[in-house]
């Protein structure tokens, strides 16, 4: 009789083939040798690289101390930005939920319908929302129609894919077992997918506000409405402690918008 | 009634899951069908309430041929069909009384559905049949806080609800503690004589069958070989019922087929 050990004791064993191993090394070279090249062929002016601690203090000083006289307009503009984000995010919630029906694959009606769900989530998502801003202002003209348009339409595909991916990944028993009683395909939806969906649904919707009360800052740059008419202002005009003023209120705005969603998150969730 | 006919299901190319299938339920008689796994007990539960669309065959409930319908007739012939799940098939946010009132939905508008406005015969209703397997003080918790055997409590009024002409119960008692998996046994032949109504329950435990049900009907590998009363299923059947493997049935079909 022999013991285990004789039968079956092996003591060599690695993670990798020397063949793998050498793949290994080789995608690490191929990925050292591209960030390489990537620093390379892009155009620095190091001397401006240099240059920026002292460009920095001079900007600080000349911000400091920040200029308080036109707080009553930032303000009020700042509440016209929280606005902005508020409402075009409760839009893109709304619109976005025929969209992730489309775009899930457990849900949509046909094959086409899951093809034209997608389409709308990856334009919608594939354009920033700077860039929606100049579309709407050239169509709208400049205003808070053209920010709201623009927060909106990037909102879509961004809770649209996150709620679709949650449509499909919901528990399939109980649709299949409302199916069963002879429920109709919206009151199954009703019953048995929308709850399953729902905290995702919170808390997709938070984030986004959160994302887009950040967002809606710099819309004004592209006059689209908001704060960043005021900052773009007090940067042309060389008005730096105004500017330091409207940068204070972003970053409060900022601060104060992270505490909301994080409340609301822990309310809800 | 439930009459089926000739059922045969194939799950794309392969060899059929149900293999030209006959089987009658009269009356209020608690039927459970045994065999291994695989032996296409799901199958052919499913096909029924057309969960799974059967390939060929005829399945007839009270004079309604079930086999052909579409849309809202299969949704109306559905209302009729009551199924109890081995895993529940809750919807876990939602209260037991909405998950027990979705049994009707089959029959409310959809307005009133959404809106949570249930008629009042069907809150009596629903009363009525929590008391009666025990969850009635639930009926505002949410159905995840609930243990397993309330779980099965719930999916079992859900599916009276519906106000049944058949029972399906696919493996009612899998998830659940022999103790409480007798208790949910008891409720679902005590029921079925309550209402009048059939039951057809697919079960792995042969001891609870024999005791809980008035005819057996073993499964093996898409044929019926036995249909008794659960005092002449003795070792021999057993054996037939629950011997070979899904390869050796298949190569056996080779063998009558050349």
């Amino acid at each position: 009789m022999s013991t285990i050990a004789e039968k079956f004791g092996r003591e060599d064993w690695s993670r990798f083939t020397p063949k793998q191993r050498m793949q290994r090394y080789a995608a690490f070279a191929f990925c050292a040798l591209a960030l390489g090249w990537a620093l390379g062929s892009i155009d620095v002016i190091w001397a401006w690289v240099w240059d920026a601690p002292e460009q920095m203090g001079d900007l600080l000083g000349r911000m400091y101390p920040p200029d308080p006289s036109n707080l009553g307009d930032i303000l009020l503009v700042l509440l016209e930005t929280v606005n902005i984000a508020t409402f075009a995010t409760a839009l893109g919630v709304m619109m976005s939920l025929p969209v992730a029906y489309l775009a899930a694959q457990n849900t949509t009606p046909n094959r086409a319908t899951l093809w034209f769900g997608r389409l709308i989530l990856v334009t919608s998502r594939s354009v920033n929302t700077i860039i929606w801003a100049l579309l709407f202002v050239a169509i709208f003209g400049p205003g808070v129609v053209a920010g709201i348009l623009a927060i909106m339409f990037r909102s879509i595909g961004f809770i649209g894919k996150l709620l679709g991916e949650a449509i499909e990944e919901i528990d399939k028993r109980p649709v299949e077992a409302l199916e069963a009683t002879g429920a109709s395909r919206f009151k199954v939806i009703v019953y048995a997918i929308i709850p399953q969906v729902m905290p995702t649904f919170w808390a997709v919707a938070i984030l986004r506000w959160d994302i887009n009360l950040r967002e809606s800052t710099v819309l004004g740059l592209v006059g689209a409405g908001g704060i960043g008419i005021i900052l773009q202002g007090a940067i042309d005009t060389f008005n730096w402690p105004e500017a330091a003023t409207v940068l204070l209120a972003i970053l409060a705005l900022v601060v104060l918008g992270e505490v909301v969603s994080a409340f609301l998150r822990r309310r809800i969730l | 009634m439930l009459k089926i006919t000739d059922l045969v299901k194939r799950y794309g190319k392969g060899n059929p899951v149900l293999k030209n299938l006959d089987l009658t339920i009269e009356g209020e008689s608690v039927v459970s069908i045994i065999g291994s796994s695989g032996a296409g007990k799901s199958t052919l539960l499913r096909c029924i309430n057309r969960l799974v669309e059967p390939t060929s065959g005829s399945i007839e409930l009270n004079g309604t041929e079930l086999t052909s319908l579409h849309g809202r007739d299969l949704r109306t012939a559905r209302r009729k069909i009551g199924m109890v799940f081995q895993g529940f098939n809750l919807v876990d946010r939602l209260t037991v009384m909405e998950n027990v009132q979705s049994g009707r939905l089959g029959y409310i508008s959809t307005w009133s559905a959404v809106m949570r406005r249930y008629p009042k015969e069907d809150i009596r209703r629903a009363y009525e049949l929590m008391e009666r397997v025990g969850i009635a003080h639930y009926a505002n918790k949410r159905a995840d806080e609930l243990s397993g055997g309330e779980r099965q409590r719930v999916g079992v009024v859900r599916a009276l609800m519906q106000n049944p002409e058949i029972l399906l119960a696919d493996e009612p008692t899998a998830s659940l503690d022999p103790k409480t998996s007798e208790q949910i046994m008891g409720l679902l032949r005590d029921l079925a004589g309550e209402l009048k109504l059939p039951v057809l329950i697919n079960i792995h435990n042969v001891t609870e069958a024999k005791i809980y049900t008035d005819r057996i009907v073993g499964m093996r590998y898409g044929r019926i070989i036995f249909d008794d009363v659960p005092d002449k299923l003795d070792q021999e059947a057993m054996d037939q019922i629950y011997s070979g493997s899904p390869h050796a049935d298949r190569s056996e079909d080779m063998k009558e087929a050349s």
